[in-house]
């Protein structure tokens, strides 16, 4: 028999080309469906000369900047979510878990009530979602000593207190901006177009996760394992905060608070056996920006012309398959 | 002159409630194991904590080899020191062969992958431990005793100049506790370095440690050659519990009356 060892790298390298096929094949499937069917000629027409008829316009002018929103979209959140849940060293831990999408949320629900521009919309939830950060921050890192619990209940009790404010915003409003609030609530690609500072965000988020991978690992098994083993925790700690809060809030005020992909992804990679994070940070990028691209094509085809709010197929594509791969995992660990 | 591997001068040794022992002053050659003996809460944790770097030197000096513990970056001070802890918590999922790859962390360079020596390196310590056909088990699926043979591993596969054991026979079966500890003190001397072992069992202590620093819990402490310090007198003392003697052909045997 032949030894087993190093184990995996060659089946991490499998993992990672078939996440990224999967992102090309996903990106692909979003340009190529909608409520226009378009021909494979018609398409390639259309993709190789923009030259503004009806299809190239679709393609062009929908289509590819919704599928790229959302690609960026679930690419921020799944990585975000890694971040949190060794930070917080907590398998429920999501994007949201420290009051991030609250804070946007509420500042979004303002700007609406107040009837503003889109354009202001997404400043108002950006604003929202830095004062969160911070908020929570000031709140549990002001002691030398920040464990990982007390930025839990931090978040979770700020969380709590933007839920109220939340509420008190939908209450109080009129029928039809409560429309276009639970959309914001629920995660609607429908509006986003990528720009090149997300972009920029998302590449520039994956080079500092990945320069911190292999302490990732470290910090997994605990703060004193971790300083132990040489890992600058305190300083590692508040690289973590700062960039996964500067994820979330710039795939929040892309699509506003698309639940799930945060949570689910890093998990699912981590039951298919890439627990290192030197494979789980770029795992989680392709297949949480493939996944909310898969989702949400599936949110503007099912029920055409009309469209679901993404943040619901997250959920209802994300328990069923969660659930089977957790079955799964927990059969393979018991055999 | 070479300096000693661990020199310990004028240690201050605090926990939230206050001081816990007066200035501690010891010193540790390379080859030579030290044990620190002490009742519940005497600070025999606080110490190797603070000898590795996890808790700052407030008052006195912590040297090795002439060099202050205070100039040492985080990766330096892990290089000397492998701390074993006594307890660790393990939320997130891995498997043993990652967890034990994790003491070759100290020795990485940013953005290398691990050698074929550092593969090497695990592969040989888990062997040691009879943990190879474990390898790839998640570690929540694994006992205490095999944990805490997980955490010997991993402690083996860093080489530090220091092994700093916190209850090192934890959850380990005596035939275990046995071999994990000839392990350790077979590599101190083979490696010329040096082992400290807080620990609760004075028998342990007695069979394999060249040194033993006792805390009394009043404040003061001993230090000394093992034959020097161990007896029971001064045992009954520090543990506020009658300690009684026997002794065998081959050691003597410490026990509460």
């Amino acid at each position: 028999m032949t030894p087993m060892y190093p184990p995996g790298v060659k089946r991490h390298m499998y993992l990672i080309t078939a996440l990224i096929m999967l992102s090309v094949v996903s990106l692909l499937v979003a340009v190529g469906t909608g409520s226009v069917t378009l021909s494979m000629t018609e398409l390639w027409q259309a993709v190789r000369q923009p030259d503004g008829n009806a299809s190239s316009l679709i393609v062009w002018d929908i289509r590819i900047p919704r599928a790229l929103a959302a690609f960026l979209c679930g690419g921020l959140l799944a990585l975000s979510g890694v971040v949190m849940q060794v930070l917080l060293r907590n398998p429920l831990a999501d994007p949201y878990i420290l009051g991030i999408s609250g804070g946007a949320a509420v500042g979004a629900l303002i700007a609406i009530t107040l009837g503003a521009a889109a354009l202001w919309m997404t400043q108002a939830a950006l604003a929202g979602a830095m004062f969160s950060v911070l908020l929570v921050f000031g709140l549990a890192a002001r002691s030398r000593h920040w464990s990982s619990t007390r930025l839990l209940l931090t978040g979770v009790v700020v969380s709590a207190g933007w839920g109220a404010l939340i509420n008190i915003l939908l209450t109080t409003s009129t029928a039809n901006t409560v429309q276009s609030m639970l959309f914001w609530l629920m995660g609607d690609l429908s509006q986003s177009r990528p720009t090149l500072w997300h972009l920029l965000i998302l590449i520039s988020g994956l080079a500092i996760l990945l320069s911190q991978a292999r302490h990732l690992n470290a910090l997994s098994r605990g703060d004193l394992s971790a300083a132990a083993l040489g890992v600058n925790v305190a300083r590692l700690k508040l690289i973590l905060y700062f960039s996964a809060a500067l994820m979330t809030a710039t795939a929040v005020t892309v699509a506003g608070s698309v639940g799930f992909v945060g949570l689910v992804v890093p998990h699912m990679l981590r039951l298919l056996g890439a627990r290192d994070h030197r494979w789980l940070i770029p795992g989680s990028l392709f297949l949480g920006g493939s996944f909310l691209v898969l989702a949400d094509t599936l949110a503007r085809t099912i029920v055409a012309p009309q469209q679901l709010p993404v943040g619901v197929l997250t959920a209802l594509i994300g328990v069923p398959l969660f659930l089977v791969i957790l079955h799964r995992g927990y059969r393979q660990e018991t055999s | 002159m070479n300096s000693p591997l661990l020199n310990v001068s004028e240690l201050s040794l605090c926990s939230p409630g206050g001081i816990l022992c007066e200035p501690v002053s010891l010193s540790l050659n390379a080859g030579e194991r030290l044990a620190i003996l002490g009742k519940n809460g005497t600070g025999k944790s606080t110490l190797l904590h603070t000898l590795c770097g996890l808790q700052p030197v407030t008052a006195g000096t912590v040297s090795f080899e002439g060099r202050d513990l205070r100039q040492l970056s985080g990766q330096q001070t892990a290089r000397l020191c492998g701390m074993l802890f006594q307890h660790e918590a393990e939320p997130m999922p891995a498997t043993v062969y990652e967890v034990v790859m994790l003491g070759r962390l100290p020795h990485a360079r940013q953005w290398h992958w691990e050698s074929r020596q550092d593969h090497d390196i695990v592969q040989q310590s888990l062997k040691l431990l009879n943990l190879s056909s474990l390898a790839t088990r998640d570690i929540h699926t694994l006992s205490g005793g095999e944990r805490q043979r997980v955490a010997i591993a991993a402690v083996l596969a860093q080489q530090p100049r220091i092994f700093m054991l916190d209850e090192p026979s934890n959850h380990l079966d005596i035939a275990f506790q046995i071999q994990a500890l000839n392990l350790l003190c077979e590599r101190v001397s083979q490696d010329n370095t040096a082992l400290i072992m807080a620990t609760h069992d004075i028998n342990l202590a007695a069979r394999f440690c060249t040194h033993v620093l006792l805390l009394n819990g009043k404040g003061g402490y001993r230090f000394g050659e093992t034959e020097s310090v161990l007896d029971s007198a001064t045992l009954s003392d520090a543990f506020e519990c009658r300690v009684d003697m026997i002794v065998t052909p081959e050691r003597r045997l410490f026990f509460p009356a």
